[in-house]
C-alpha cells in the first residue's frame, strides 16, 4: 500500500518560483536521458576532470579486457580435448624466462601510464588555489538532512543548495566546506563533482563551478543511519541575477503573522522550537531545518516529497509515513492545530 | 609411498549410535574432520547469508518498495556482509586449508591438533554470538533486533549515542572471538607448512596451493590483529567511558577507518589467495600440464603479500586525506595489478598448448579466470583516486567486490568443492547435475553482478533501503534481482548434487583425475593417519615421477 500511495510525494517536475523580486524562471532540468544523476554527463570542472581520467582509464582497461578475453577464448576453443584424442599427455612446459619478462614489464608500464594520469587530475582537483570571488558555504550532514549556511553572505537553509552559475566570462566557483553534527556522511552530487565524505570533528571541502543553469541531485552516499535512502541532495544552479535575488530574499525576515498567528502560537508554544529555527521569532532550535524561508523550498523531508500543504500537513503528523525513523516526533496535534500550524507555516516565505 | 590403508578402530566400527558418533565428532582434533566442520559450518551460513542477500534485492526490485522497512534493510546488509566474510569464506577456505595442507605435504596432521580443534569452536562461537543478536541485543521484547551498522561499522555510527541496545556489542564480540580462531589457524597452518613437509619437499618443491595458504595464514596474523584491537578499543569506548571514536569527545571517525580497512582490504586477499590455490591446482590438471612459471607464481603471490599490506586507504578516498596520501594510495594499489596480472598469465599460459577437459571443476576455473579478469580491471578504475570520488560508495563498487568474492572466490571454492568431492567422501558427484549447477549459476551472476554495475555510474550509492523513480536505476535493479533466483537455483542444485553423491555415488578410487599432488596417493577418504608411510617427493607432481618414470618432473626443475 505504502509504495502505491508514496508516489505521491514524488515528482518534482514543476516549474517553480524562484524568488518573489525576480521574473519567474523555469529552471529547465538538462538531464541527460539516462539518467539525471549520471557520472558521464558532468556539468562542472571536477566532474568533467574526473570524466576525461576515466576514459582514459576505461580506453586502457577496455583494451587489457580484449587482449587477455581473446587470449582465454582461444585457448578454451583451440585447445579443449577433442573427442578423438589419443590419450598421451601434452608436451610438459615449465615456463619460461623471457615471457614472465614480458608480461611483467608491459602491466608495469602500463600502471606508470595509469598512475601519471591519475596523478594529475589529483592535482588539478584537489590542489586548486582559491579564487578571490567564491562563494562560501559550509555544508553540514544531519541525521537525514542538510544544512547550509552562507558565512559570507548571512543565509542559512537546509536540503537546496543554490549556488550561481559559473560560465568562462565570469567564473564564481563555489567553495563548500563539509562538517557532520552527527554521524559520517558524503556529498555526492554526480554530475557537479565526486564526493567528499562528512565526517565529525574532521572539516573536508570540495568545490563546484556548475557551468549550467538548473537542478542537480544526488543524494547522501555514506551510510548515515535508518534513512540514509531519503537523505536527497538538490542543488540550484541559478543566474548570478537569480542568485543575488535569492540571497537578498533569504536574508529578509520571514513574513509571518495575521491569519495564522495562531498557528505561530502553536509552533512557538509546543516542542517544534526546540528543534526548529524561524528568524525574528522565539524559535531558535538548532537540530533541524531552519524554517525562516520554508517556502521558498520545493520540497520537505531532505528532498523526499513536494513542499505543499497536503504534505506539510502529513509530515507534522506523522514523519514516519513519509520517512520512518526520522528523528522528527509526530507532534500528536489535533486537527485543528495542524490547519493551524499549516497555516502559519505557509507563510514562512 | 603406499596406497594401503592400515585398519583403524574407529573407522571399522560398523553401527554406533548418534550420541557416539556426535562425541566423536565434536572431540575430533583430526585435521580433516575439522575441515569437514569447518566446511558443513560455512555451507549453513552461506544459507543464511543468501537468504539475507534475496531480502535485500527483492525490497530493491523495484523504487518505492516496502518488502521491508528501512531498519530491517538496515539489518539485512549488515549481516549479510558480515556473515559472508567472516562465517562463509573465511571458514570455508580455512576448512578446505586444513582438510588438504596436511595431506599435500604429506603430514599426518596439522602441526597443533588441539589448537585447530579450538580455533574452529571459536570461529563457530562468533557466529553464534553473531546470530544471537537476533533474540540478545534487545531482549525478548525487542527481538530481531540485529546489527544495523553496516559491516565495516563507521564511527561514531557504533558509539552508544547512535546504536542503542546491544546488537552492536554482538557484532564486536563476534569479531572478535571469531578472530582468535582466525589467528590459530593462521599459526598452525605457518607451522604446518613450515615444519611437517614430507622429506624431499623443499620449499620449491610445494604445491602452490601450500605456497598460497602460508602466505595467506602470514596475513591473516598481521591483518586480524588489527581489527582486534579496534574492536576491543570499540568496547571500552562503549563501556568504559573512552574516547577513541567518540567524536563528540574529540575521538577520530578516521581512525576506525583506518583500522578497519588494514585489516579489511589484507582481508580480500586472505580471501582470494585462497581462491588462487584451488586454481593454481585444477587448472593445471585439467590442462594435463605443469603450472606455468611455478617460481614466479611464488613471488608474484609473496608480492601481493606485501603489497596488500599497503593498499588499505584507497577505501578511503572520499574521506579528505589530501592529494598526497590520496597519490600514495593510487600507486600502491595500481603496483598490485602487476602481480595479480602475472598470476593471470600464467594461468592461461598453464592452458596454453594443453588438453583442456572441462570437468566441472575446470569450468568453474575457466569462468574464474574470466570474471578476476574483469574484477581486477574494475578495481583499477577504482585505484584511480578522481574516478573513485565518483564510483566510491556506488552500486558500482558493491558489483566489483562481488565479482572478487562470487565470481573470483566462490566460483574458484565451487571448483574445489567438485575437484575434492571424490577425495572428501570417497564417492563421484554426477557430472551433468555439477554442470546444470555451474550454468545456472553463471548464468545468475552474470545477471546479477553485471547489470549492478550501471546503477552505480547512474549515482545510485549502496545501502539505501529504496529509491526514487525517474533516476534511469529501475530496470538494472530489476535484472539485478531476477539473476539472484538463478543463483538460489544453482546452489539448490549443488546442495542436492553433494548430498545425492554422498549417498548414492559411485565410489570415486583413490586418483579419479590423474592428479599429481600427494593427496591423490592415499585412500579417498583418507585414513585417520593419511599415509601408510610417510612419502618422499623429489619434484613439485611426485604422483607424475610415479606414473612416468621414464619422464619424471625432477629432471627439469
Amino acid at each position: 500500500m505504502q509504495s502505491r500511495g508514496s508516489n505521491r510525494w514524488h515528482g518534482l517536475r514543476s516549474p517553480i518560483l524562484l524568488c518573489v523580486c525576480c521574473s519567474t524562471t523555469a529552471v529547465a532540468d538538462r538531464v541527460s536521458p539516462l539518467s539525471p544523476t549520471n557520472i558521464f554527463a558532468p556539468a562542472s570542472t571536477p566532474a568533467k576532470s574526473i570524466l576525461g581520467l576515466s576514459l582514459f582509464v576505461l580506453a586502457v582497461t577496455g583494451a587489457i579486457f580484449l587482449v587477455v578475453f581473446t587470449l582465454l577464448l582461444y585457448s578454451v576453443v583451440k585447445f579443449r580435448k577433442r573427442k578423438n584424442d589419443d590419450g598421451r599427455e601434452p608436451p610438459q612446459v615449465y615456463g619460461s624466462n623471457q615471457v614472465e619478462l614480458a608480461w611483467t614489464v608491459i602491466p608495469v608500464l602500463i600502471v606508470v601510464a595509469l598512475f601519471m594520469a591519475t596523478a594529475r587530475v589529483i592535482a588539478s582537483v584537489q590542489k586548486t588555489a582559491r579564487p578571490e570571488n567564491a562563494i562560501e558555504v559550509i555544508a553540514i550532514g544531519h541525521q537525514f538532512w542538510w544544512e547550509y549556511r552562507y558565512p559570507g553572505l548571512g543565509v542559512v537553509t537546509a536540503n537546496e543548495l543554490h549556488v550561481p552559475v559559473s560560465d568562462t566570462n565570469n567564473p564564481t566557483p563555489t567553495l563548500i566546506t563539509l562538517l557532520s553534527a552527527d554521524t559520517d556522511h558524503s556529498f555526492w552530487v554526480p554530475r557537479l563533482a565526486g564526493k567528499t565524505d562528512l565526517i565529525p570533528n574532521h572539516p573536508n571541502s570540495m568545490w563546484i563551478d556548475p557551468h549550467e543553469i538548473g537542478v542537480y541531485l544526488g543524494q547522501c552516499a555514506q551510510y548515515c543511519g535508518t534513512q540514509h535512502a531519503k537523505m536527497l541532495l538538490r542543488v540550484y544552479v541559478q543566474s548570478r541575477e537569480d542568485f543575488d535575488c535569492w540571497v537578498q530574499q533569504q536574508t529578509l525576515p520571514s513574513k509571518g503573522g495575521g491569519r495564522a498567528s495562531a498557528g505561530q502560537h502553536i509552533f512557538e508554544t509546543t516542542a517544534c522550537i526546540s528543534c526548529h529555527t524561524v528568524a525574528g521569532s522565539a524559535a531558535n532550535g538548532r537540530f533541524g531545518p531552519d524554517l525562516t524561508h520554508l517556502m521558498s523550498r520545493d520540497t520537505i523531508a531532505a528532498g523526499v516529497a513536494t513542499n505543499t500543504p497536503e504534505h506539510l500537513r502529513q509530515w507534522i503528523q506523522n514523519p514516519d509515513a513519509i520517512k520512518p525513523g526520522s528523528l522528527m516526533p509526530a507532534m500528536q496535534l489535533s486537527d485543528q492545530e495542524l490547519d493551524a500550524l499549516t497555516a502559519y507555516l505557509e507563510t514562512l516565505h | 609411498m603406499s596406497t594401503e590403508s592400515i585398519p583403524w578402530p574407529s573407522a571399522t566400527a560398523g553401527s554406533r549410535s548418534f550420541v557416539d558418533t556426535l562425541h566423536e565428532w565434536v572431540t575430533t582434533v583430526d585435521h580433516k574432520r575439522l575441515g569437514l566442520l569447518y566446511i558443513a559450518y560455512a555451507l549453513v551460513f552461506l544459507l543464511i547469508g543468501g537468504i539475507e542477500a534475496i531480502v535485500i534485492r527483492i525490497q530493491l526490485i523495484r523504487p518505492h518498495n516496502d518488502f521491508v522497512s528501512p531498519q530491517v534493510f538496515n539489518r539485512m546488509f549488515t549481516m549479510h556482509g558480515t556473515t559472508m566474510i567472516f562465517f562463509v569464506v573465511m571458514p570455508v577456505l580455512f576448512g578446505f586449508a586444513n582438510y588438504l595442507i596436511p595431506l599435500m605435504v604429506g603430514a599426518r596432521d596439522m602441526a597443533f591438533p588441539r589448537l585447530n580443534a579450538f580455533s574452529f569452536w571459536m570461529t563457530a562461537f562468533g557466529g553464534l554470538v553473531l546470530y544471537f543478536s537476533l533474540i540478545g541485543a534487545n531482549g525478548l521484547y525487542g527481538a530481531g533486533n540485529a546489527p544495523d551498522v553496516g559491516w565495516f561499522a563507521y564511527a561514531p555510527l557504533t558509539s552508544q549515542t547512535f546504536s542503542l541496545g546491544h546488537s552492536t556489542d554482538f557484532w564486536t564480540l563476534a569479531l572478535l572471538v571469531s578472530g582468535f580462531g582466525s589467528v590459530g589457524t593462521a599459526i598452525n597452518i605457518i607451522a604446518t607448512i613450515v615444519c611437517l613437509r614430507c622429506p624431499g619437499m623443499t620449499l620449491a618443491k610445494m604445491p602452490l596451493f601450500a605456497w598460497l595458504n602460508l602466505v595467506m595464514a602470514g596475513l591473516v596474523i598481521l591483518a586480524v590483529s588489527p581489527l582486534t584491537a579496534a574492536q576491543i578499543m570499540l568496547l571500552v569506548d562503549r563501556y568504559l567511558g573512552g574516547h577513541f571514536f567518540d567524536t563528540q569527545a574529540g575521538g577520530s571517525a578516521v581512525i576506525w577507518m583506518h583500522f578497519f580497512w588494514i585489516f579489511g582490504h589484507p582481508e580480500v586477499y586472505v580471501l582470494v589467495l585462497p581462491a588462487f590455490a584451488f586454481a593454481s591446482e585444477i587448472i593445471p590438471v585439467f590442462s594435463r600440464k605443469p603450472i606455468f612459471g611455478y617460481p614466479v607464481m611464488v613471488g608474484a603471490t609473496v608480492a601481493i603479500g606485501f603489497i596488500s599490506m599497503s593498499v588499505w586507504a584507497h577505501h578511503m578516498f572520499t574521506v579528505g586525506m589530501g592529494a598526497a596520501a590520496n597519490t600514495f594510495f593510487v600507486i600502491s594499489t595500481m603496483a598490485i595489478a602487476v602481480p595479480t596480472g602475472i598470476k593471470i598469465f600464467n594461468w592461461l599460459a598453464t592452458m596454453w598448448g594443453g588438453k583442456l577437459e572441462f570437468k566441472t571443476a575446470m569450468l568453474f576455473c575457466v569462468a574464474f579466470l574470466f570474471q578476476f579478469l574483469v574484477a581486477g580491471l574494475t578495481g583499477v578504475m577504482l585505484s584511480a583516486a578522481p574516478f573513485n570520488w565518483q564510483l566510491g560508495n556506488s552500486y558500482f563498487v558493491v558489483a566489483h567486490f562481488h565479482y572478487v568474492i562470487v565470481g573470483a572466490i566462490l566460483f574458484t571454492l565451487f571448483g574445489a568443492f567438485y575437484y575434492w568431492f571424490p577425495k572428501m567422501s570417497g564417492k563421484m558427484y554426477s557430472e551433468t547435475v555439477g554442470k546444470l549447477h555451474f550454468w545456472l549459476f553463471f548464468i545468475g551472476f552474470h545477471l546479477t553482478f553485471d547489470f549492478m554495475h550501471i546503477p552505480g555510474l547512474l549515482g545510485m550509492p549502496r545501502r539505501i533501503y529504496t529509491y526514487e523513480p525517474g533516476r534511469g536505476w529501475d530496470t538494472w535493479n530489476l535484472i539485478v534481482t531476477i539473476g539472484v533466483f538463478f543463483q538460489a537455483a544453482g546452489i539448490l542444485v549443488f546442495l542436492v548434487n553433494l548430498l545425492w553423491s554422498y549417498y548414492r555415488g559411485k565410489p570415486a578410487g583413490s586418483d579419479p583425475w590423474d592428479a599429481w599432488t600427494l593427496e591423490w596417493s592415499t585412500n579417498s577418504p583418507p585414513p585417520a593417519y593419511n599415509f601408510a608411510l610417510i612419502p618422499t617427493v623429489e619434484s613439485r607432481r611426485p604422483l607424475w615421477d610415479l606414473k612416468h618414470p621414464d619422464d619424471p618432473d625432477w629432471k627439469y626443475e
